[in-house]
């Protein structure tokens, strides 16, 4: 069906599809909307959750790993320190290999405080173990929390999942999108059957025990082992989904990179100005094309690496900072996947965004501009560049 | 312990066999051992309610050991026994 949602009601929308048997909330900015209209969802009693009001986003992860580790599905959602908040309980839900599915709507991490967008809240969690699936508008925010249940839930995975999408550009923007029907989103996600459940007598287990020299080092490869698999796995789900519903979904999404020399990469909601701005240059002559990253956890390096193996500039766009003196997340881990195996691409980094600074198309054309100069003189003046920022 | 392989064993860390607590000797962590004399004993079993590692063997009621193998000395048996008996007396391992 074609409706108008916010991003935050969109994926209410697909929570209360979903109908996990328990979501723990704790309120903020700019996530609260999912939970105020969930919260109204189960008001209405249009679905059988157990809805935790809690005392913290801490308290909050801890119940949704409680009730997961008994053998049913469990959500919360999040944003910025929120998710910071939770952090220690985040990489025990990854640890345990509950595989609980959280929006986390993309907002800065304080300090100073600033309740906008950029990415630093799920960069600073990138190692948690956790998948994370980034939405570029409403309609991938929805669908990502389709897919995410069924990824997570697989046997060869079982990890958590984060799916992400940018803090009032698409959580509070009214967009159109096409939903499904439940009867089909429950097809699609099928049930839930964990082989171990913390709750049933005919068959004790124990979660959380300790964990020394002699075995820990072997849980974490084998939860290395679930975070390589997830990889084939979203492939085979976007299939899947492709099939019932009728969009593709990927590890990433190529535009228009068929015959591109220069290239941008990008993550959430700028992909959108940026595939105008590819449009635009292209009507110029230059031959841009651009990656938007839908799977940075696990990150698709091969694939990536790959796609882009007849690109001479690379720009990598970074909505948040890594402070290592370096340059941002994104930039590091595309830097990584390139090296031994594209010797000849040059990459540079643009950090922008930062706090919920805006990105216009004239930025993007610079970016584009900058790339082509890299293209023509061979030259990189500046390998990080601040977009935005007052010099 | 054995050594299996991260293949074989279950994922996240889960113990699915219940009641094995007791293959894992913490025995070996004690620096202070407890030390029991029957001659002072009245059995009053105070040790046995306080003892966090069910690691004092009662038999027909009567205090019969020690379990070494588990006991981590922590000592609460020594500290629970009542001042005027004091039968149990913690020893340094050697």
């Amino acid at each position: 069906m074609r409706v108008a949602m916010t991003g935050n009601e969109a994926v209410a929308y697909a929570m209360k599809q979903i109908n996990p048997e328990v979501v723990a909330a704790y309120p903020i900015t700019p996530q609260t909307g999912i939970m105020q209209k969930y919260a109204e969802y189960v008001a209405n009693g249009q679905v059988d959750t157990e809805f935790l009001t809690m005392d913290s986003e801490h308290s909050a992860m801890s119940a949704t790993i409680g009730a997961s580790a008994s053998g049913i599905r469990a959500m919360t959602a999040t944003s910025s320190n929120g998710l910071a908040y939770m952090w220690e309980v985040v990489y025990i839900a990854a640890s345990y290999r509950l595989p609980i599915v959280m929006p986390v709507v993309n907002r800065a991490l304080s300090g100073p405080i600033n309740i906008h967008c950029d990415h630093s809240d799920t960069m600073g969690c990138r190692d948690s173990g956790w998948i994370q699936l980034f939405s570029e508008n409403t309609q991938e925010a929805y669908d990502n929390a389709i897919q995410a249940l069924r990824i997570a839930e697989h046997p060869d995975v079982l990890l958590p999942a984060m799916i992400t999408y940018d803090g009032f550009i698409i959580s509070h923007a009214l967009e159109t999108l096409n939903t499904y029907e439940d009867d089909k989103v429950k097809k699609f996600i099928g049930s839930y059957n964990p082989k171990y459940p913390l709750i049933n007598p005919d068959k004790p287990v124990t979660y959380g025990p300790l964990d020394f020299f002699d075995y820990y080092f072997e849980h974490k490869r084998q939860q290395a082992e679930g975070m390589i698999n997830a990889k084939k796995v979203i492939l085979e789900v976007g299939k899947a989904f492709e099939k019932e519903f009728g969009r593709s979904y990927g590890l990433f999404e190529e535009y228009r990179m068929a015959d591109a020399e220069l290239a941008i990469i990008v993550l959430g909601s700028t992909a959108g100005t940026a595939k105008v701005v590819v449009d635009m240059v292209r009507e110029k002559g230059y031959k841009v094309g651009l990656i938007k990253i839908r799977s940075f956890r696990p990150f698709p390096e091969e694939e990536l690496a790959e796609a882009l193996k007849r690109i001479k500039v690379l720009a990598v766009m970074d909505r948040s900072l890594g402070f290592n003196g370096v340059g941002g997340p994104l930039f590091n881990d595309v830097r990584a996947a390139l090296f031994g195996r594209n010797p000849d691409i040059k990459v540079v980094n643009y950090v922008y965004g930062l706090g919920g600074r805006e990105i216009t198309p004239n930025d993007i054309w610079n970016i584009c501009n900058n790339i082509r100069d890299i293209n023509l003189t061979g030259k990189i003046e500046k390998t990080v560049s601040y977009v935005g920022v007052r010099e | 312990m054995s050594n299996k392989t991260w293949k074989e064993i279950p994922i996240g860390g889960l113990i699915i066999e219940p009641g094995n607590s007791v293959n894992y000797k913490t025995g070996g962590w004690r620096v202070f051992k407890p030390i029991h004399d029957p001659t002072k004993c009245t059995n009053c079993l105070i040790c046995w309610i306080y003892c966090p590692d069910s690691s004092i063997i009662v038999k027909n009621g009567k205090i019969e050991k020690f379990d070494y193998d588990h006991c981590k000395g922590c000592g609460i048996c020594a500290k629970e026994c009542p001042t005027k008996i004091k039968a149990i007396t913690m020893v340094k391992e050697e």
